[in-house]
């Protein structure tokens, strides 16, 4: 059995390329008072190339900004936005906000979890689905709801969750 | 001028420099405000929270370590409110801190177990919620137990700001903060180059000396083995304090002591330091006279120094002094010269050393040199600390022990291998043997006054019979980088280099301020150990090592002449680049 919690990681050609353009747009990226304050802007950057913050981007990031690697390491595991793992190509998000919870959002992540056997904060091995909870979305009066990707999706129930995974495995499949 | 401003804490006027916070304001007038997280020698990161006052005209209660004082300010450090407020605080730190006091490296003197206790705490009000993060010896010199760690950010700011390495940052946020190295990955992994400056001034156990006591009990109870010990210059001025005595050299009872626990001889590291200097001495004269490489040359005495160059500034290998340090000096003679002299089988020689430093533990199996006896040539280092609980295990009265002097052969040492406990030292020995090996004559007066002191990056042009020697002296790893760009610098440009010889040693103040030495170091505790360090060299009859007669005695018995065939094999060592990460 396939142990590995992460989505499969990039392809080595990807990755080269990804580096590749990290490196341009460092250079070509407009000048910031200093090297430290564009870090930020950067590691947004890194996550749009790849997905996620890969070990080889922060190297090339330490060394064309000259930032120490522990610092951004420091950077990406405080911000929730950025990821150290790759992330699945439909991110599933269950609404854990109040409005929600009380309507059984609880139910429908456990749900989610039995259908994909995958534990909250995972991927799955064949990086398609990933699972993790959000606050709340803004539309609590639809509640409970789950967002994939951008599509969100309300008042579900639990029995409505194999069909809509089906729907993303069966675009997957077209689009192959 | 600074600008005075006057302020009343608890009804008391102080008058203090514009920009003094609340915390320093209030020392002045006898006042203790509590902390965790603020230390003396770094800048406060206002995370514990313990140091909350009550300011009139404010709402809210301020933290008194990165408040600045104004002019008419009315500051109450002390209420019933407070006092609440503050045991409120260190209960929420210690929910998350394992109750492991009974077994844990600091137990008796950490900061969280000193101030739950004046604050009487008795129960876990909170409850528990421990981490469960592994512990991390993977160095040999420090061991990271981030569990116990209250996310003061001493560590991280010594690390990253103090000693420029970046081995350790916080990770996460939130409930999930933790110290690690980058990545999750073993310290041994990471850049840290084992100074120990974080344990030094952890507060509490999160990050601790590798306690190898077990270790050297076990080989004194060996009756198969020969132990033998030396002590660091820097240790003689500490280890006092574990015994209420700030300032004092204590180097006749340490020999006394080291008999009296078994020890079959007793070295001092100050001699290898003699030996040392015979050796980078002649370097540098081979080098400034005989131009037979490239100057600077710099000092590598330092294991932590040599751990960061080999890591960030490895393009400086050819500027390295390639003689040991006096510890491994000493180690290595001990088992081939020694062995030789006193009729002892090297293989049966237990070689234990009392460091100031942790990076000491990681130097004795740094490369193939440390075997060059044929043996591991240093068994086992210690820290200050850790001799500190060896001695009150021993049960020995150590203050009031009598007087002893060491075992002369590796023992007699002289003024210049005394002070390379302190920042500055190792140069100012080092001129002292270079003048005379020069112009062949003996200095009048062997002062340098201008490498001595705190101040981080020390200049200095050296009048050496007409010819100037320009040297420089950095302590504490972030004030290397500014004189190694000047001589990169001045490389790139053609130009002469700034430098003739360098000295560098990781720690602020040099060994003295040591990541193995005793706790709760400031700057003035550190001039005071150096005061102590000077005074012996002050004392010496003998102040130069050329006019050692036991080094005079090594070299004509035994190694021939500094830089010798014998002297290279033994003395001296190899440096290599190393990686920042391993991967």
């Amino acid at each position: 059995m396939n142990t590995c919690t992460c989505a499969p990681e990039l392809k080595e050609k990807e990755k080269q390329d990804g580096l590749k353009e990290l490196k341009d747009f460092i250079k070509t990226g407009k000048q910031l008072h200093d090297k430290q304050g564009a870090l930020m802007n950067v590691l947004h950057k890194v996550q749009e190339i790849f997905g996620y913050i890969p070990r080889e981007a922060m190297d090339v990031v330490s060394e064309e900004l000259c930032v120490p690697t522990a610092h951004i390491y420091g950077m990406a595991t405080f911000y929730n936005f950025f990821s150290l793992k790759p992330k699945a190509k439909y991110q599933i998000y269950v609404c854990k906000g109040t409005a929600c919870y009380v309507a059984g959002g609880a139910r429908l992540l456990e749900r989610i979890e039995d259908e994909l056997k995958i534990k909250l904060g995972d991927v799955t091995p064949d990086g398609l689905f990933g699972l993790a909870i959000t606050r709340c979305l803004g539309c609590c009066g639809l509640s409970p709801v789950v967002q994939v990707n951008d599509e969100v999706f309300v008042r579900l129930v639990p029995e409505k969750i194999p069909g809509i995974l089906d729907k993303f495995r069966k675009m997957e499949k077209k689009t192959k | 001028m600074y600008k005075m401003i006057e302020a009343k804490i608890n009804g008391i006027t102080v008058e203090v420099k514009e920009g003094t916070t609340v915390m320093e304001a209030a020392k002045k007038v006898q006042i203790k405000i509590p902390t965790l997280c603020k230390h003396p020698d770094l800048p406060p990161s206002a995370a514990c929270g313990l140091c909350i006052v009550k300011v009139k005209g404010s709402n809210k209660m301020l933290r008194a370590c990165c408040t600045p004082l104004e002019d008419k300010m009315e500051i109450t450090t002390n209420d019933p409110d407070i006092v609440e407020v503050r045991k409120t605080v260190l209960e929420l730190i210690i929910s998350n801190h394992p109750n492991d006091c009974l077994k844990c490296g600091r137990n008796g003197n950490c900061e969280l177990q000193s101030m739950a206790a004046d604050f009487g705490i008795r129960e876990d009000v909170f409850g528990k919620f421990l981490r469960d993060i592994p512990i991390d010896s993977s160095t040999g010199t420090v061991v990271l137990e981030p569990s116990k760690c209250i996310l003061c950010g001493r560590c991280i700011e010594v690390c990253q700001n103090m000693q420029d390495v970046w081995a350790l940052s916080f990770l996460e946020r939130g409930l999930d903060t933790r110290i690690s190295p980058a990545g999750d990955i073993k310290l041994s992994e990471s850049p840290c180059v084992k100074c120990g400056q974080c344990s030094a001034h952890c507060p509490t156990g999160a990050i601790f000396e590798k306690d190898d006591t077990q270790l050297v009990w076990d080989a004194l109870k060996n009756q198969d083995k020969y132990c033998v010990i030396q002590i660091a210059p820097a240790v003689r001025v500490a280890i006092g304090e574990a015994f209420g005595a700030t300032g004092k050299n204590l180097t006749k009872k340490l020999y006394a002591l080291f008999r009296r626990m078994g020890f079959k001889a007793v070295f001092d590291t100050n001699f290898g330091a003699d030996v040392t200097i015979m050796e980078e001495a002649s370097e540098f004269v081979e080098r400034f006279v005989h131009k037979k490489s490239e100057l600077p040359l710099i000092t590598s005495c330092c294991p932590a120094w040599v751990d960061f160059m080999e890591k960030f500034h490895s393009d400086m290998i050819n500027h390295f002094s390639t003689c040991k340090s006096p510890h491994e000096i000493v180690g290595t003679l001990s088992k081939t010269y020694y062995a030789e002299k006193a009729g002892v089988d090297p293989s049966k020689i237990y070689m234990a050393s009392v460091m100031p430093c942790t990076a000491k533990k990681y130097e004795i199996t740094r490369s193939d040199e440390m075997f060059a006896s044929g043996y591991q040539d240093i068994d086992v280092a210690i820290t200050t600390r850790e001799l500190a609980r060896m001695i009150k295990q021993a049960g020995i009265d150590f203050m009031n022990l009598p007087d002893e002097e060491a075992d002369s052969l590796l023992g007699d040492y002289t003024g210049a291998g005394v002070i390379f406990g302190a920042t500055g030292g190792v140069m100012e020995a080092a001129l002292r043997t270079a003048y005379n090996l020069v112009t062949k004559k003996e200095l009048e007066d062997v002062n340098f006054v201008n490498t001595r002191g705190l101040e981080f990056i020390k200049e200095a042009e050296i009048d050496i019979e007409g010819t100037k020697v320009k040297i420089a002296v950095a302590h504490g790893l972030s004030h290397v980088e500014e004189v190694l760009e000047r001589v990169r610098q001045a490389k790139k440009e053609g130009k002469e280099v700034p430098y003739h010889f360098i000295e560098v040693m990781a720690c602020p103040g040099g060994c003295v301020g040591g990541g193995g030495q005793p706790y709760n170091v400031t700057d003035s505790l550190r001039l005071k150990r150096a005061s102590a360090i000077y005074q012996d060299d002050k004392e010496k009859t003998v102040r130069c090592s050329h006019n050692n007669v036991y080094v005079k005695k090594l070299y004509k018995d035994f190694l021939g002449k500094p830089l010798g065939e014998k002297s290279h094999k033994l003395c001296h060592t190899e440096y290599k680049a190393r990686p920042i990460y391993v991967r």
